[in-house]
């Protein structure tokens, strides 16, 4: 089974530096591109069907070929997004402190597909040692030629930065993350105008997930085909599964987009802790609808997750035990949400933290029965369509299964007037 | 009032990007590196040089949880409450925390050797629970361990 991604991390030493990262095959990908017209690699690109690998799913080429081509004197941007932080999601962390070379190769090689002369890593404050590798990285670049004036001697430039944030989790969302860059508040900026044609200050501008990213240099190595390979299912590539929770092995793996949820739990994860059943998971991140029992066999792939009614979002899930109490791990959720709510439309501003006080007060033995209708109503008003950027109707999605499978669960805690965990 | 090495790093960040505005977040990080916190003062300051008005770069160091617009302790913990933690017993090791420093989240010790604050996810949800003190970060914490990790903050 290959492991494109992970194949030169080791946790336990320090990440390749440039000479042994060329030693290993890296950097064949800038000079294989560079023999390609960008418009070849972006339909390369297309055709190994890479999907976005920060939550949202969407084609990769085709994300790039919105980029207008026409123009060379135009400036343009390509941003990493590495600002990781969907809670239960730790993914993006290993590629930046594992191999960061391998992220600035993937930058460097899309940004030429796009015709970028400058890019952004936007990094979370958090990753401190994520932080001094890439610094250190960028500077072996531009020492050897990958970055800077003329690279290769082909006549293409780029400049590439590293910026690390100050907290809130609206800059991962592509927009406010360019807000963000621009030194403003990270709310969210109307669509369309697209980044692609009007992103950082005005200009075409493409965000990638970091994970995304570093698949770039293999494709551009290996082919589209060869990248379909490697996963048997629906979706093509391989992806960073994560497990957290009260499993005996925490922990993140590369595998096939074939791999399900029992296989990673039960194998990769050694099934749950002596004493504790599983009751449920929230397949990508905090902003996921919960999957069940009946869910185990499933594909932890885009289509088979969004067809049982959730969605693979950063394919780092969530474990809720039987000894954690449903309604305390949905207000943790949504507690979080009302706090990293930006603010900018009235249904998210105003609606998280109403959810968040019913549930606390639902947690706290104060509920009452109309409580449920109550937050049954937020996640169809706070749900896709009604808000300004994809927050709240990601914060409704926990709410709206956690209803639906723990309704018994909810309707103890109002009845007993307590929690029954506590 | 700025400092000239202040002005310097400022200014280095100002000529990498389009629009001064622009370079109003690492102007923010530099003073507050340099100082510990944003007072008022700091705001003027560095709003005067950025040509903005304070109110402006006020709604922006007040948007980002990092940025401190209170006086804050030589050493910042940053435990995190979010999912994973809370799984896996957060509260536990912030209700250590409160016996051991006799503060609150959003408090300071009257020594200012600490300042407690809940921080977002902290990506290393394998090794729940989390927190960083100052750039380092600590995990798989237990409340044994975290005795010991407070000793190396003076």
């Amino acid at each position: 089974m290959e492991t494109p991604l992970t194949q030169h991390i080791n946790i336990n030493r320090p990440s390749l530096n440039l000479k042994d990262y060329v030693r290993v095959g890296g950097y064949q990908a800038v000079h294989r591109a560079i023999t390609m017209s960008p418009q070849e690699i972006t339909k390369m690109v297309q055709e190994s069907d890479l999907k976005g690998r920060g939550g949202a799913g969407f084609n990769t080429g085709i994300k790039w070929s919105f980029v207008p081509m026409n123009d060379n004197a135009q400036t343009k941007y390509l941003v990493a997004n590495a600002d990781e932080m969907e809670p239960g999601t730790f993914k993006d962390r290993l590629l930046l402190e594992g191999n960061p070379h391998q992220l600035i190769e993937g930058m460097i090689v899309s940004a030429y597909a796009i015709q970028a002369n400058i890019s952004y890593v936007f990094l979370r404050w958090a990753y401190k040692k994520a932080a001094r590798l890439i610094r250190q990285a960028i500077n072996e670049a531009y020492a050897a030629g990958y970055l800077g004036k003329n690279i290769l001697g082909t006549g293409f430039n780029l400049e590439m930065h590293l910026h690390t944030g100050i907290g809130r989790y609206m800059c991962g969302e592509e927009t406010a993350l360019l807000n963000a860059l621009e030194g403003k508040r990270a709310t969210p900026r109307t669509k369309p105008p697209f980044p692609q044609v009007s992103g950082l200050f005005g200009k075409p501008t493409i965000v990638n997930n970091v994970e995304t990213l570093c698949n770039i240099p293999h494709i551009v190595n290996n082919g589209a085909d060869w990248f379909k390979s490697l996963s048997p299912g629906a979706d093509a590539g391989t992806k960073l599964y994560g497990v957290s929770g009260k499993v005996n092995k925490t922990g993140l793996w590369e595998l096939p987009m074939n791999t399900t949820m029992r296989q990673l739990i039960e194998e990769h994860a050694g099934g749950m802790k002596n004493g504790y059943k599983f009751k449920g998971a929230l397949p990508g991140g905090a902003s996921t609808d919960f999957l069940v029992e009946e869910h185990l066999d499933i594909k932890m792939d885009y289509k088979s997750v969004a067809a049982a009614g959730s969605r693979l979002g950063t394919g780092t899930m969530i474990i809720l035990d039987d000894h954690t109490c449903p309604v305390g791990f949905v207000h943790n959720l949504e507690h979080f949400f009302a706090q990293e709510s930006c603010g900018w439309c009235t249904p998210c501003r105003e609606g998280l933290p109403w959810t968040e006080k019913i549930l606390l007060s639902i947690e706290n033995g104060e509920g009452r029965p109309e409580d449920l209708e109550l937050l049954r109503m937020h996640t169809k008003f706070l749900g896709p369509g009604n808000t300004f950027c994809a927050l709240a109707p990601g914060a409704m999605e926990p709410l709206q299964s956690g209803l639906k499978y723990f309704s018994e669960d909810f309707e103890k805690h109002i009845n007993e007037k307590r929690c029954p965990w506590r | 009032m700025l400092s000239t090495e202040e002005i310097m790093k400022i200014d280095h960040e100002i000529a990498l990007v389009p629009i001064r505005k622009a370079a109003c977040i690492e102007a923010l990080k530099i003073v507050q590196n340099n100082r510990g916190w944003i007072s008022d003062e700091s705001i003027h300051a560095i709003a005067a040089h950025m040509d903005m008005s304070a109110e402006e770069l006020d709604s922006v160091a007040t948007f980002y949880n990092l940025i401190f617009r209170k006086p804050v302790g030589r050493n910042i913990i940053l435990l995190c409450d979010s999912i994973s933690c809370y799984v896996m017993g957060y509260e536990k090791i912030y209700e250590h925390l409160q016996t051991r420093l006799h503060i609150k989240f959003g408090e300071t010790t009257p020594d200012a050797r600490f300042t407690l604050l809940p921080n977002p996810c902290l990506g290393t949800c394998d090794h729940a629970p989390a927190l960083m003190i100052n750039d380092d970060l600590y995990r798989d914490l237990t409340t044994d361990k975290l005795d010991d990790i407070l000793k190396e903050y003076k």
